[in-house]
């Protein structure tokens, strides 16, 4: 690789990664039906869906689920391209480890590649299923993360009783991440910006060495900081907050509503 | 229970702390700071100054000398009793240079209400306050905002707000006007003239010496041997430019109108005949 393609592409990296978190917060502000709803209900309701899935033993639960998560991403206003680009991300890893399956699982013929080489129709199934399965798990989470800021998952975890030193933990870990990808993509520019010619691959992996190293030490300082600045105002070793959510009645209908599904999908896997 | 109702708020004698052991931060500073005073902090880059306000906020501790507020020597024992840093937490607040390090919270609601709620101070309350001092500093719209989705000056802002919301009796302000642009540096100076004139205590390190002859009743200057290099009235220093080149406090093409210094930026080849 090129000192330019280097460069060009790490900078890249960063900056859209910058921006995909700027857009994600955006997108979780825009006014829609599940950016309205309580972080909590949502929350609890998600997961309980991506249970379902898990659960589901008929293909047509997960079609019924993927149906219902596609009509819930036109009501949030998300740009369903941006949507479903991330979504499918996902699938290739998932296509591969369902790909065996086509041509190992026994049953009737359903379509001949070279003369050894069948899939099968129970083979075609279970790969679909798998395939179904993973994108309807995926597309939940990716909704509940799209309409919810990061912040207000947090919140919420507090909620259902998760130690607050690890919530803490996690925001702190997310804020001065973003910190850093700025910190790396001004690093990278300034790079560029007194480059001249090209670097050999070997010069780049020790710059890149030195960058890392450098970060690393700037973090373990930042670290220190933010200790001092929370013993500032009065941090002894417990974090303490204040629930600031609160349940409206399109959160109760929500809430029965997905209960009452659940119980549905429940009921004709298991009947 | 700590009684803060004494005159002097800080006193250091012979204090000298070093960093890693071997390089020195600060050497041999004494002096007083009485309530109501408004001191600057001024000296050179890496002259001391955020070391001293640390050591004043009871972060770090001397390695030798000792520094103490409200009449109680601030040292790792001390601040092993918690009623004592409860009271000391309450009274005293540190506004850090980077406010990145000061915002660690998921949303600026949540960084306001941080101080009260570590002290223990009832709900209701703090979600008073956290209002006040948003509507205060004009940032109530920035309230559900993730800090790395704020420009420098709100964060600046936000710094701030969450050291107010603690109602401190004494506010420690490492470079406040850094980074901020002129309009938001008027302002910041308005709201600090009006917050100490209920007779709070306001401690800042800058190299700002148009905000040092706005604001600072005292200067306290730092040089570069790490020593307490002058003490006194503003004036005396400000009108003195020889001082001020010595310590690094002024570039030797600035001069000065009336108590303005004023720069005219200019190249030559010799250097300037004294």
């Amino acid at each position: 690789m090129n000192q330019d393609d280097f460069l060009t592409k790490n900078i890249a990296g960063l900056t859209s990664a910058l921006e995909s978190v700027i857009l994600n917060e955006e997108l979780a502000h825009t006014r829609g039906l599940l950016q309205s709803l309580d972080p909590r209900v949502k929350l609890f309701t998600f997961v309980l869906l991506i249970f379902i899935v898990g659960l589901a033993r008929n293909i047509w639960i997960l079609g019924i689920i993927l149906a219902f998560v596609s009509g819930l991403e036109f009501s949030t206003k998300i740009p369903p391209g941006f949507f479903i680009k991330r979504v499918l991300l996902f699938l290739p890893f998932t296509a591969i480890i369902a790909l065996p399956a086509l041509f190992i699982t026994p049953g009737d013929p359903l379509m001949q590649i070279a003369s050894r080489v069948i899939i099968t129709t129970q083979g075609a199934h279970t790969a679909g299923f798998l395939l179904l399965r993973v994108m309807d798990s995926i597309s939940l989470g990716m909704l509940l993360i799209l309409t919810t800021p990061w912040n207000v998952i947090l919140l919420s975890l507090r909620w259902f009783r998760l130690p607050a030193i690890l919530i803490d933990i996690l925001g702190m870990t997310y804020r001065y991440i973003f910190l850093f990808l700025h910190a790396a993509n001004a690093m990278f520019l300034a790079r560029r910006s007194r480059s001249l010619g090209t670097f050999s691959g070997s010069e780049n992996r020790r710059w890149l060495t030195r960058m890392l190293g450098s970060t690393m030490a700037k973090s373990q300082h930042l670290s220190e900081e933010v200790y001092l600045a929370m013993l500032s105002r009065g941090y002894q070793g417990e974090i303490y907050s204040i629930n600031r959510l609160q349940l409206h009645n399109r959160d109760y209908l929500w809430l029965g509503s997905i209960i009452t599904m659940t119980v549905i999908l429940i009921w004709s896997t298991y009947r | 229970m700590t009684d803060f109702s004494s005159e002097i708020v800080f006193e250091a004698r012979d204090l000298c702390y070093d960093y890693a052991g071997n390089i020195p931060a600060l050497q041999q500073i004494n002096f007083s700071i009485y309530s109501g005073e408004l001191v600057a902090l001024i000296g050179a880059n890496g002259s001391g100054k955020s070391t001293l306000l640390k050591l004043m906020d009871g972060l770090v501790f001397p390695n030798s000398g000792e520094i103490s507020a409200f009449g109680q020597i601030l040292s790792e024992k001390t601040f092993q009793d918690r009623k004592f840093v409860k009271s000391f937490r309450q009274q005293v607040g540190l506004v850090f240079q980077d406010p990145d390090v000061q915002l660690f919270s998921s949303n600026v609601w949540d960084e306001v209400t941080f101080g009260p709620l570590q002290l223990e101070i009832p709900s209701e309350e703090v979600v008073s306050r956290g209002q006040q001092v948003l509507e205060l500093l004009g940032i109530s719209h920035l309230k559900d905002r993730p800090p790395y989705l704020l420009s420098g000056g709100e964060k600046k802002k936000v710094s701030l707000a969450s050291i107010l919301s603690m109602q401190p009796k004494v506010l420690l302000l490492d470079e406040p006007t850094n980074g901020l642009d002129p309009r938001s540096q008027g302002n910041l100076i308005d709201f600090l003239l009006q917050w100490s004139s209920h007779g709070n205590c306001l401690i800042f390190s800058t190299q700002d010496l148009d905000m040092v002859e706005e604001i600072a009743t005292r200067v306290i200057v730092l040089g570069k041997e790490h020593q307490i290099e002058a003490d006194g009235q503003p004036e005396k220093f400000l009108l003195d430019p020889d001082f001020l080149l010595r310590t690094n406090l002024i570039h030797e093409h600035s001069h000065r109108h009336k108590t303005l210094i004023h720069r005219h930026p200019h190249a030559h080849e010799h250097e300037h005949q004294s």
